[in-house]
């Protein structure tokens, strides 16, 4: 056990050496906080800090205003102008078809309004140049592949997957075992790529039009749907199979099942239902689960408990998140509870700070900790909890913002004392497991 | 363009241009002049004759989409043509669906500020003279009014895309494994040869 700490803190110290540019470490705990800040949520990190930035001098308000490109009134006078590029362009190349038989609107406005268009054409040029370097040509060079590959398996949700898994197995009875946890690592890190794999490959005109999204690889193209799908099938099937025949086959039942809840239900379920946030909580919190059954081959209520922490972390993190992407929800179709269910939204991330406060305290009962575990896990429960209640009393950006960026150091932290405080073996056991 | 003759590929590169969806890398001697569909809404941009492959552009202003030009190869099978016509269509539909989405959701946005504004009598500008204001929490309720006045289009939207995106990869594999199919027979007719 000691030796995972060693080694999960050498791999902190690791990644924060490659971050050392960008972070200013000083203590252990900031380390940890904002190691897995780049870890778990760095695209939302820094959407939400360029955000934070913009807003700071000023309230949060929606403005009356204006827009630089509005949508109606300069739309014809730019896409007017356009049009009398692309039809100087078009007799130079191959005139493709489509564009004479699309009947969109736009496209009956502009044929009103050719003649004062040519003049402003010369005027667009500059634009249009820049508008030209921006295409690009749909290749796919091996060079860019593992790292589109790594943006489309959401590499960095994937490794905290993976560590939750970790902490599950480390914390269940019995002892170590190192070829059955590196095979779960790597089982469960295969079914989490393809599970992300999928997820982003239903998602791309949704993706499209949100700001944390619009980078994703299909998004821009840079691989095919297809590519996509039989990367993630490449992936699901070895993971599956090394957690069914590797490890057992509960384990592989658990990351098939996962996968399939993460895809087939929490991805179509996020436009249809705000139950899709108890759908997800569930997906998020069957790793540990997986971790836990790789080490003991059974579902034991030390399984429940830290899949239950898993869970009741879950609301203050996404909830808390949501608050700030009511926009970017909406429009895109989003049923969240942060839009529909405003003051639900809040509820159930309070109520669930304070379900971490009970299921900390669960953990000795069911032989997972010793006492000293509910006791020193205490602060940063009430911390959270106390976060929480702010949340939910003030319903403000700033309070939504302090919940979720807590939220991202209090599980690592959590789960770290719970390692620390791991009920020894050779004490007593009520799982009936075969002690060394 | 005699880098892109077929004859002396080895596999690899081919079975990745193949599984990325685009064309093949078929050309005349004198080099191919570059057939195109484009995006039926007005592109300014034309790809260069000499490359064979789909190009992307940045995201549309409206539907924030990237609109695609698809390249339409020499010697394009009836599966490839049904194909290139099923993404270029998705595309088209894609791209009015989100446009009049976007504009709707920003037209409807602000007629709600604007209404919102009046009825607390501020009107649009404040003494200050700096623009009046909805903070957040008023917004919501019109995000959650946009929402579930527009569930049942979104659900529409959600099932047709789901269908076309599925399609579309069904296809793409077909073709892919077409263009395989293909070239493992030129390649044992000139072995036979």
């Amino acid at each position: 056990m000691s030796k995972i700490l060693t080694g999960w803190v050498g791999g902190c110290v690791w990644y924060l050496e490659r971050r050392a540019v960008q972070e200013s470490p000083h203590k252990f705990m900031h380390l940890l906080k904002n190691v897995n800040k780049q870890w778990i949520t760095f695209q939302h990190f820094n959407f939400l800090r360029r955000m934070y930035a913009t807003q700071l001098s000023r309230s949060l308000n929606q403005q009356v205003k204006p827009k630089p490109e509005p949508m109606t009134s300069s739309f014809l006078e730019k896409t007017s102008s356009c049009q009398a590029k692309t039809e100087i362009y078009e007799m130079r190349s191959l005139s493709p078809p489509s564009l004479s038989l699309s009947r969109k609107p736009n496209e009956k406005e502009l044929i009103e309004l050719d003649s004062p268009a040519i003049i402003e054409g010369s005027i667009e040029t500059g634009k249009e140049t820049e508008n030209e370097k921006q295409w690009k040509e749909m290749k796919l060079h091996l060079d860019d592949l593992p790292g589109i590959l790594a943006r489309l398996s959401k590499i960095k949700l994937t490794a905290l997957v993976v560590s939750t898994t970790s902490a599950g197995f480390a914390l269940a009875p019995g002892p170590f075992d190192l070829p059955c946890f590196l095979l779960t690592f790597v089982g469960t890190g295969l079914a989490s790529c393809a599970a992300n794999s999928i997820n982003q490959f239903f998602e791309v005109p949704f993706d499209s039009n949100m700001n944390r999204t619009k980078n994703r690889p299909l998004v821009r193209g840079q691989i095919s749907p297809l590519l996509a799908v039989s990367f993630a099938t490449c992936c699901a099937v070895p993971g599956v199979a090394l957690l069914t025949w590797g490890v057992n086959p509960l384990t592989g039942a658990l990351g098939a099942f996962n996968i399939f809840l993460y895809t087939c239900c929490y991805t179509p379920l996020k436009r249809i239902s705000i139950a899709n946030t108890w759908v997800g909580a569930v997906v998020g919190a069957i790793p540990p689960v997986m971790g836990w059954t790789a080490a003991t081959g059974s579902l034991d209520a030390g399984a429940f408990l830290l899949g239950g922490i898993l869970y009741s972390w879950q609301f203050p993190h996404f909830n808390a998140l949501s608050w700030g992407l009511r926009e970017d929800y909406s429009r895109g179709g989003y049923c969240m509870m942060s839009v529909t269910h405003p003051a639900l939204c809040r509820r159930v991330a309070l109520r669930h700070c304070l379900a971490l406060i009970g299921l900390s305290t669960a953990a000795p009962l069911l032989d997972v900790t010793t006492w000293t575990f509910p006791i020193i896990s205490l602060p940063i429960n009430l911390y959270i909890s106390y976060l929480g209640f702010r949340f939910y009393t003030e319903a403000d950006r700033k309070s939504s913002r302090r919940l979720f960026f807590c939220s991202l150091w209090h599980l690592p932290l959590l789960l770290l004392l719970m390692l620390t405080c791991k009920q020894p073996q050779g004490r007593k056991s009520n799982k009936g497991e075969p002690q060394a | 363009m005699a880098a892109l003759r077929l004859r002396n590929k080895p596999l690899y590169p081919l079975l990745c241009r193949a599984l990325s969806g685009c064309g093949p890398q078929l050309a005349p001697e004198r080099g191919a002049e570059r057939r195109d569909a484009a995006p039926s809404r007005v592109s300014r941009f034309g790809p260069p004759g000499t490359s064979c492959h789909d190009w992307i552009g940045p995201p549309d202003k409206y539907s924030n989409l990237r609109p695609v030009h698809f390249y339409i190869p020499e010697d394009e099978s009836p599966s490839e043509r049904k194909l290139r016509e099923l993404r270029q269509e998705t595309q088209e539909w894609n791209q009015r669906f989100w446009a009049k989405q976007n504009r709707t959701f920003h037209q409807e946005k602000e007629a709600f500020i604007h209404t919102r504004l009046t009825a607390k009598g501020l009107g649009l500008s404040a003494e200050s003279g700096r623009k009046a204001t909805l903070n957040a929490e008023e917004m919501a309720d019109f995000y959650k009014e946009f929402l579930s006045k527009n569930f049942k289009k979104h659900m529409r939207y959600n099932r047709d895309w789901y269908r076309r995106n599925f399609a579309i990869t069904f296809f793409m594999g077909k073709v892919a494994l077409e263009r395989m199919w293909r070239r493992l027979r030129r390649k044992q007719d000139i072995t036979r040869a």
